[in-house]
């Protein structure tokens, strides 16, 4: 098992090498100027062209790659063109809000779906596989910007019992997290509570026509021991997957509820750094999504062998 | 029945439970504020360039006007009153001397000094294009002593006080020595000033949230508040701006008392604010903005003055500023390219495009210039909510009176860096792009980028027109207001002729406050003294 992740932790430096090389260019032969942002619209073409320079974007393309590079390297994620600030603080500033919303989406979406699909399953083709559906269909279908804005005119505008928007960090008490981070996490978990409880709904459906299901069934064992011992527990390799998937999703950036419940996280700074053209702050959160994304897909592949023994590294 | 009542019940048991928790919880947040007055204000946008001279980005020049303090600043009447500096003209009018009021402080407690200002208005004058048209006529500029400041000029600059005064697209904000001494080709990286609030490094999350306290040691001036001029006298302990990217929620959260000030409302959402009775929309900066078309002068068709004169007479203002702002109530047809509520702005010769479109003059505009139907590269932003609705307009505008044009859509950033382009369309040039300019920017002749001549130095879009050049020059000797007035109007009637730009009409953005926040001045600036919060 060490060894496999061992071989996995080492096959991500040429994934990461070939995104940052990828990214690099991509930036580069993007039309967008990002000493024009700087100096502002009355800037005159020798201004820009002297800021240009200070800036070292005037060097040539493998000079600035390999300087990047050298940085990397070193550690050093570099400083924002715009603001001068250093690109790991603004990362670190970021990361916090966005983690903490995602860990408590995907939270509520595991508590809900995983029951939800497991009873539609256990009662296929009755109203409440119905419902659960219906429900699915409809979290997939309606836009999560919408979600929000009906969430806040009920429970921020008409009942009062949450602020409208904003974001407090858990340090600052738990209560003005929570008050503030559960509306964005309710409207989020509801397309994985739709997606997560198809697909525990789909896997439990195959697990549940095997005959080992049977068998527990005719040798008089408790039903929701075989519901959650032993069909749940064979049926959860893809809704791990999904989960892990949908986790990687929401860290890697939910642009409109973060703009809707005015959350500072990593999609917006992601997007302002793209309008901006803020080459190290965009090159900076491309790798650190890609590494999210190997990180997350590593941990669902090391989980699947303890939930399904057959599964040896 | 039994089982949806005993759901109901369990229901509200959890709504009693979850709002008991919150409830119990929240006071929490607060407890921190307590004692203080904050206004939290939501900004038009982030702050993430922090260096007022390097930058015209109006958000920084806000941050500038917070945290920095100015010689001295236009008032509501546009006349340059003493803000940290008193002035003496000699009679020649070559020599400038600048006296520094008592109880100037930086906030690191250093005093304010002559050897400060002047290093501080020489960084200025190596970006500001004003302030370029002052240090071409310098002799000398240096502090004679801690409190003297003396400027030397080799030919009389009559509007001087105008250039240094002004409120917009650069002010030569001051900054202790060690930090104008910075290249102004790089962002300095301490954030020390004179101004009436100080900046709090350690809660400055760039883009997010920035943070200014009240300065306790700042003096301010006797007069009383006016623009930018007059007595800074703070009321508050602290103003937080905060950055909204969504419209509706920043107005959802003024309403729910969250924030006690939005900078700028859509016109489309102002009727949700209006039925609000904690919160009054109006208009603070009674200026506003203009919206122009900036034609390609280097290339064809736009390099031949009769087609820039068709296109002039294809487009409507009131049908352009309709569709960008709906509400007549908040848009100005208006032909003086100067602006119309300024001293200098004047409507002389516009009602080409104030009359509305005149199809038939621009068709026989186009015929007698031989139009050989070349496609305009009209380019068009789609990021940017005050700039969408113009390309639209124009094109079709334009189409009718028989031009090709080729409208292509990009982000504001391909925009900016394609506008730069010298080269001809085919090789990744353009032909016609729209703007918009706070009135302030564009009220004078030497601060309206626009009306540069210079062919290759001018702005985006090159003109090569020296006769505006000598009208320009014929301004900066021009002594006291109706002489200037004077050259103004000529200059008015040579754009209209020579379509320099095209200016599309004024708008206003209305902003939105909590009740509980008055004693606001009016000020096309945004600014945080004077006002008071009282409790809700």
């Amino acid at each position: 098992m060490l060894v496999y992740i061992l071989k996995r932790v080492l096959a991500t430096i040429p994934v990461m090498l070939i995104v940052a090389v990828f990214v690099f260019l991509l930036l580069r032969l993007t039309p967008g100027d990002p000493a024009a942002i700087l100096a502002g619209d009355a800037a005159t073409p020798a201004q820009l062209e002297r800021i240009r320079d200070r800036l070292g974007l005037n060097d040539p393309l493998l000079t600035q790659f390999f300087t990047w590079m050298g940085q990397l390297l070193r550690g050093d994620l570099g400083v924002s063109l715009l603001s001068n600030t250093s690109v790991a603080g603004m990362l670190g500033d970021r990361l916090g809000p966005t983690l903490n919303i995602a860990l408590m989406t995907i939270t509520i979406s595991v508590l809900l779906a995983v029951p939800m699909g497991v009873i539609a399953a256990w009662r296929h083709r009755t109203w409440v596989d119905f419902l659960v559906m219906s429900f699915s269909v409809l979290g997939f279908s309606v836009p999560v910007f919408v979600i929000g804005y009906i969430l806040i005119q009920i429970f921020a505008i008409e009942l009062r019992w949450v602020p409208v928007q904003g974001y407090k960090a858990p340090s600052e008490g738990f209560g003005a997290f929570f008050s503030r981070a559960i509306l964005p996490s309710l409207t989020l978990a509801t397309i994985y509570v739709a997606l997560i409880a198809r697909m525990t709904r789909a896997s439990m459906l195959e697990v549940l026509g095997e005959d080992y299901i049977r068998t527990a069934r005719a040798k008089g064992v408790r039903e929701n021991v075989v519901l959650f011992r032993h069909a749940l527990r064979n049926a959860a390799v893809p809704i791990l997957t999904i989960i892990g998937t949908g986790f990687a999703l929401l860290i890697s950036g939910v642009v409109v509820t973060e703009s809707v419940f005015n959350i500072p996280g990593i999609g917006r700074l992601t997007v302002d750094a793209i309008l901006a053209r803020d080459y190290p702050v965009i090159q900076a959160m491309i790798l650190l999504t890609a590494g999210i994304y190997v990180f997350v897909n590593l941990l669902v592949d090391v989980s699947y062998s303890f939930f399904d023994p057959r599964i040896r590294y | 029945m039994l089982p949806l009542r005993s759901a109901l019940k369990q229901t509200r048991g959890l709504a009693a439970a979850f709002a008991a928790t919150t409830a119990l919880l929240a006071p929490a947040s607060l407890a921190a504020q307590e004692g203080e007055t904050t206004i939290t204000a939501v900004m038009h946008s982030g702050l993430r360039v922090l260096d007022p001279v390097i930058t015209t980005a109006h958000i920084t020049r806000n941050h500038g006007y917070m945290i920095y303090d100015v010689l001295t600043a236009v008032d509501a009447n546009f006349e340059p009153q003493p803000q940290m500096a008193s002035w003496e003209i000699s009679e020649d009018g070559l020599t400038y001397t600048f006296t520094l009021r008592d109880g100037l402080k930086f906030h690191d407690g250093a005093p304010v000094t002559g050897e400060d200002v002047v290093a501080s208005l020489k960084r200025w004058g190596e970006r500001d294009s004003g302030g370029q048209l002052i240090f071409d006529v310098t002799e000398s500029l240096e502090a004679t002593d801690d409190k003297t400041v003396v400027w030397t000029l080799t030919e009389a600059f009559a509007p001087l006080l105008t250039v240094i005064s002004k409120q917009s697209a650069v002010p030569p904000f001051i900054m202790p020595k060690r930090v104008a001494e910075t290249s102004p080709d790089e962002t300095i990286t301490e954030y020390i000033g004179s101004g009436p609030f100080v900046f709090n490094q350690d809660e400055y999350e760039p883009g997010v949230n920035v943070t200014y306290e009240k300065f306790d040691d700042y003096v301010p001036r006797d007069e009383e508040a006016s623009w930018m001029a007059g007595g800074k006298v703070v009321n508050v302990d602290r103003v937080v701006w905060t950055t909204m990217p969504d419209a509706l929620t920043a107005i959802n959260a003024l309403s729910a008392g969250e924030i006690d000030y939005l900078e700028q409302v859509q016109i489309d959402l102002l009727p949700i604010l209006e039925s609000s009775p904690d919160v009054t929309v109006e208009t603070r900066d009674e200026l506003g903005y203009v919206t122009i078309g900036r034609p390609n002068h280097l290339h064809p068709p736009f390099d031949n003055k009769l087609v820039r004169q068709a296109a002039m007479a294809a487009l409507d203002q009131e049908s352009m500023l309709q569709t960008m702002q709906g509400d007549p109530a908040y848009y100005n047809v208006c032909g003086a390219i100067f602006g119309c509520a300024t001293p200098l702005g004047d409507e002389a010769e516009s009602e080409i495009v104030t009359g509305g479109a005149d199809i038939e003059k621009a068709k026989a505009l186009l015929e007698e210039a031989g139009y050989d139907g070349t496609p305009i590269t009209l380019m068009a932003p789609t990021d940017v909510t005050t700039l969408i609705n113009q390309p639209v307009v124009a094109a079709q505008a334009l189409r009718e009176a028989g031009f090709e044009v080729d409208m292509q859509s990009m982000d504001w950033q391909s925009v900016v860096q394609r506008r730069a382009q010298q080269s001809p369309v085919s090789e990744g040039g353009w032909n016609l792009f729209f703007t918009n300019w706070m009135v302030p920017e564009i009220s004078d002749p030497l601060i309206n980028v626009m009306v540069n001549g210079r062919g290759d130095d001018a702005w985006f879009g090159w003109p090569d027109d020296p006769e505006i050049e000598e009208l320009r020059k014929k301004f900066m000797k021009a002594e006291g207001a109706e002489a200037q007035k004077a050259v103004a109007v000529e200059i008015q009637k040579h754009v209209m002729d020579n379509v320099n730009y095209i200016m599309m009409g004024e708008y206003l953005i209305p902003q939105a406050r909590r009740n509980a926040i008055q004693n606001m001045i009016p000020s096309p600036v945004p600014v945080f003294w004077n006002m008071t919060k009282e409790a809700e």
